[in-house]
């Protein structure tokens, strides 16, 4: 094996210099080195895998990343906590409530603040809509690699319509960066409930039609079922996660794990499968969308009135029309926003269970405005992770299948 | 947790296990460089305990943590003001944070490395999940892990010199120092 790499490090070298040529004497008794990415349309953004190819099977692969590399954690070191939200957005920018809503209960943790019990559940149904989001995108996105183009179609389609209802909720489409420390940036309006009522009324019955499509369709069976597979305690030591881990068989969801915000109110069940294959990991994630339907209707049900920031000047930012008219809230919101939050020196890591897998915001504090180091736990890396061992033994064209079956996100895998 | 984890871990290595404390209801343990693959493999094989879930590994540079009025100059924007000099007394901090998936408890392990030698034992063979994190610490701040199978930078390119997120490195990067591609 360590030849192995030395070769391909080698070959990887070469492949770099556009202007050199690379002669074998005899073709088949080599094998041959495959450049996948960093712009191959089935690699999910910015992947690049350099894969090791006898014949048609896979014999290595290395995967490349760092193409969508931005610093966020040595811009996190330089930003205040409050300046960072808008950050995590682009982490894994398929849910970037649920990112807004695990960096702000971080902060929330070290600082020592605790959101209204109003604004915890406005967090749990933003972060199971955007759980819905990312799921759809996960399953359309692996249907058209294994050559089923209508479920992408059928589910942007229901993803156009929570867009909409995050136009309401947060302002703005994409990148939300609604939540603050202590809270969320605005209530939920009864136009905003009814959207969601709306949208949660319809889209059973339009998941379903994608289950009709899929789950007996012979084609996809057969490039699924059986693909990729790993065992649950390989996957439990290369540290996969989320779906993919509960795929295994591994009843790992931190919902239920270590229950944080509501849901230890909220009934849910954690779905499993059994074989770990490409099949298992599409099944879990169609029945947790149905898990976050019930969870939301759930948290519109119980949700109470109440303010959506806690009621802490040195720590929350005031009421934004409290902001231009009274003198001392002006006052707090200047320095909340000029120096920042000071939290507790210390350490805490806070993990919960985005759309991914375990979304992890480790915070060292020096007790200044500014977090010392940030480490953002990205499930997305970890998952990647496994790739070479999914894909040994497997043929070039379950590649894309596997890939999009364990749903990277580069934006939170590069950071 | 924290009663039993301490119970434990001072039986078997007694001085190597620093200190024990809790931090908002969440326990680290500081751990003697030399001794971190032998507790993390005490915690992993432990029936009690049972931490078989690495959820992370995370390096950081603590120049100057406890001196706000030194680390000023550390903390250089521009590339011509860095200094020269840096302190390197156990300069980074490696933290390893651990989940026992039945037990539904976790842990956090820290170890201390010397800022002129920064050598760490890797822990990829008790957890093959530390692989691409210690990648990455070795990436942003340059701690070499031994024994580790593949210590290559995880981000930047191979041949990239600095290290991004030591604190002498300036935020708005250095000038010059990742070529462009040739036409």
């Amino acid at each position: 094996m360590p030849e192995d790499n030395q070769n391909i490090t080698q070959i990887l070298k070469v492949l770099e210099d556009r202007d050199t040529n690379v002669t074998v004497e005899d073709p088949l008794e080599n094998y041959m080195v495959l450049n996948m990415g960093p712009q191959h349309p089935a690699t999910h953004g910015v992947l690049r895998l350099l894969v090791k190819l006898d014949g048609e099977t896979v014999v290595d692969c290395i995967p490349e990343l760092g193409y969508l590399h931005r610093g966020y954690e040595k811009i996190a070191e330089a930003s205040t906590y409050m300046e960072f939200i808008p950050h995590t957005d682009r982490l894994d920018y398929i849910s970037p409530i649920a990112n807004n809503v695990a960096y702000a209960l971080a902060v929330e943790k070290i600082a020592g603040v605790e959101a209204p019990l109003r604004a915890q559940y406005i967090r749990v149904i933003g972060a199971e809509l955007a759980r819905i989001s990312s799921h759809l995108m996960a399953i359309g996105a692996m249907a058209m690699d294994v050559g089923a183009m209508t479920v992408f179609l059928w589910a942007f389609r229901e993803r156009e319509k929570l867009y909409d209802v995050f136009d309401l909720l947060t302002g703005v489409r994409f990148t939300t960066s609604y939540t603050r420390i202590g809270g969320v940036a605005q209530d939920l309006t009864d136009e905003t409930i009814e959207a969601i009522k709306k949208f949660l009324d319809e889209f059973p019955a339009n998941l379903n039609d994608i289950s009709r499509m899929l789950n007996r369709n012979r084609i996809f069976l057969d490039r699924t079922v059986g693909v990729g597979a790993i065992d649950s305690q390989s996957a439990i030591d290369i540290g996969f996660t989320g779906p993919n881990l509960r795929a295994c068989g591994v009843e790992y969801d931190l919902r239920a794990f270590s229950p944080y915000l509501v849901y230890d109110q909220l009934s849910f069940d954690v779905i499993t499968e059994k074989n770990g294959d490409c099949f298992d990991r599409y099944m879990v994630r169609m029945k947790e969308m149905l898990e976050s339907v019930k969870i939301t209707r759930q948290a519109l049900e119980k949700i109470p009135t109440g303010p959506t920031k806690a009621d802490l000047p040195k720590k929350v930012l005031p009421q934004k029309e409290r902001v231009y008219t009274r003198m001392e809230e002006l006052i707090h919101d200047f320095v909340i926003v000029n120096d920042g939050v000071h939290p507790d020196p210390g350490d805490v890591y806070v993990a919960t269970e985005g759309s991914k897998g375990e979304l992890g915001f480790y915070i060292i504090s020096d007790g200044s405005g500014h977090p010392w180091r940030l480490k953002i736990r990205s499930p997305s890396f970890c998952s990647l992770q496994a790739l070479p061992m999914l894909l040994k033994g497997q043929m070039i064209s379950d590649v894309v299948a596997i890939i999009g079956s364990i749903d990277p996100i580069m934006g939170e895998a590069d950071k | 947790m924290k009663e039993k984890i301490e119970q434990k871990l001072r039986a078997a290595f007694g001085e190597a296990v620093m200190s024990i404390d809790e931090f908002k209801g969440q326990v680290n343990v500081d751990v003697k460089r030399d001794r971190i693959v032998d507790v993390c493999r005490l915690l992993k094989e432990d029936p009690d305990l049972g931490f078989n879930y690495l959820s992370d590994v995370c390096g950081a540079d603590m120049l100057n943590f406890d001196d706000i009025s030194a680390r000023k100059a550390y903390l250089a924007i521009e590339h011509e003001s860095r200094p020269e000099q840096v302190p390197t007394d156990e300069r980074f901090l490696v933290v390893y944070q651990l989940t026992s998936l039945k037990n539904k408890e976790r842990v956090r392990l820290k170890v201390r490395v010397d800022g002129d030698n920064p050598v760490c034992p890797s822990v990829t063979s008790v957890y093959p999940a530390a692989n691409w994190p210690e990648r990455e610490a070795f990436d942003m701040l340059g701690i070499v892990f031994e024994g580790h199978p593949d210590m290559r930078r995880m981000y930047m390119p191979e041949e990239y010199e600095y290290y991004p997120l030591r604190k002498d490195f300036p935020l708005m990067g250095v000038p010059g120092s990742i070529p462009l591609p040739r036409k």
